[in-house]
């Protein structure tokens, strides 16, 4: 497969970009920046990949989050791939995919195991019980939090609640399978999009659909 | 708990994870609630407490949250097994529920990623790319709520488990509101859990 060609930077006064030097580079700095985040690693990406190393400008990063989050997949590791992917190709893409996940997924099986040999007790079964409780709050959190990237989209506010209400109902109250949910409702959403959306100044030539989940 | 899986049980829960794999629009957490219906509800294979710790331990430990894809994975394996009295069979099926869904859940968007991301960098501005993201923005940030819900709703009982609830609903707060570092608030729930106080 190829890497992923782009539009050269616009030239500024900021000092050129770097880039990783190795698939093994592209490994460690993934390994490395996954062990430092806790509860999501999208902050360190940024903080280490744009501001630490320059391996991609602000707008860069910014432009292929949007792409991860559009894409199914976990975000993050779709956003390492996107990067290994464009300075390795294929091999890059898994060196960052690996780094993402081989040592983390150690990490979280080792505690896993340690909870494992105390979880017939008690006072390990109330403990999880608060954290659980705990990581309900965080989950909630990070949605409260993307209620604020809600205000520019273009659907506007109501039909952003209307939508938003209808998926919360369809999961919590009628428990319907994920996939009807998100063609059912996210295809009412997406048609409601294209309306609102219009045509970008120059219309290009390709009509190609989107990635519908 | 204890389970028996047959190979085409297995196979069924790897598929299961592939096809949830291409739901993860919003990421995996989003797909929680499907999980949660398909390994608690339909299967048995999981239980409540287990779903839950999952999440738990996989937000409490660093590294992409995705990784309570294969702490279930590694829970089923080990009932499989017998729980960890089973000993090393149970851990090798513990490790083989890590690889079928990890792997599942992996393979399908990540080639979708790899090969869609140049085309979506070429036609970014093409109406059809931005009416999707706008429209499936809302849902995105729906299912979040929905998994936090389901989390919580997870206790039954009310008059015993307000306290638990008033933990969420604080927690929620602090994380919204403060850049306090998440891992206090989940030793500090666990602090409170092992006090009884919730």
């Amino acid at each position: 497969m190829p890497t992923f060609d782009r539009p050269a930077p616009a030239t500024t006064a900021e000092p050129p970009l770097n880039a990783p030097r190795s698939l093994g580079d592209l490994f460690w700095s993934f390994t490395w920046l996954a062990l430092q985040g806790f509860g999501g690693v999208l902050a360190v990406v940024q903080r280490e990949l744009v501001e630490k190393k320059r391996w991609m400008t602000r707008e860069q990063f910014i432009e292929d989050w949007a792409v991860a989050q559009i894409m199914p997949g976990p975000n993050v590791v779709n956003l390492s791939m996107m990067i290994g992917g464009r300075h390795f190709g294929l091999a890059g893409a898994l060196a960052a995919l690996g780094g993402m996940l081989a040592l983390p997924l150690v990490v979280v099986l080792v505690l896993a195991a340690l909870f494992a040999t105390v979880t017939d007790h008690a006072l390990a079964q109330r403990a999880l019980r608060g954290m659980g409780a705990v990581a309900a709050g965080l989950i909630i959190a990070t949605g409260i939090k993307l209620i604020g990237a809600l205000r520019r989209n273009a659907l506007g506010a109501p039909a952003c609640a209307a939508l938003a209400v209808a998926t919360f109902i369809a999961i919590v109250v009628l428990r319907w399978p994920l996939i009807w949910v998100l063609l059912g409702v996210g295809g009412v959403g997406c048609a409601w999009a294209w309306r609102g959306v219009g045509n970008p100044p120059p219309p290009p030539a390709n009509a190609a659909q989107p990635p519908q989940p | 708990m204890s389970i028996t899986l047959t190979a085409a049980d297995w196979l069924e829960l790897f598929t299961q994870f592939l096809s949830i794999s291409l739901l993860a629009v919003g990421g995996a957490i989003a797909t929680a609630p499907e999980m949660h219906r398909y390994l608690v509800g339909a299967r048995g294979w999981l239980s409540e407490d287990q779903f839950n710790s999952s999440i738990a331990i996989a937000q409490a430990a660093p590294g992409p949250n995705v990784l309570f894809v294969g702490l279930m994975g590694w829970n089923v394996g080990l009932n499989a097994g017998g729980g960890p009295a089973g000993g090393w069979r149970a851990y090798a099926l513990a490790l083989l529920g890590v690889a079928v869904t990890m792997l599942g859940m992996l393979i399908p968007s990540g080639i979708l990623t790899y090969t869609a991301t140049r085309w979506a960098h070429k036609n970014r501005e093409l109406r059809a790319v931005r009416a999707f993201k706008t429209g499936m923005a809302p849902l995105v940030v729906a299912l979040l709520f929905a998994t936090g819900w389901l989390l919580t709703a997870a206790h039954q009982q009310p008059a015993r488990d307000w306290r638990l609830w008033l933990l969420t609903a604080a927690t929620a707060l602090i994380v919204w509101r403060t850049r306090l570092h998440l891992l206090w608030l989940i030793g500090a729930g666990a602090v409170l859990g092992m006090m009884g106080v919730v």
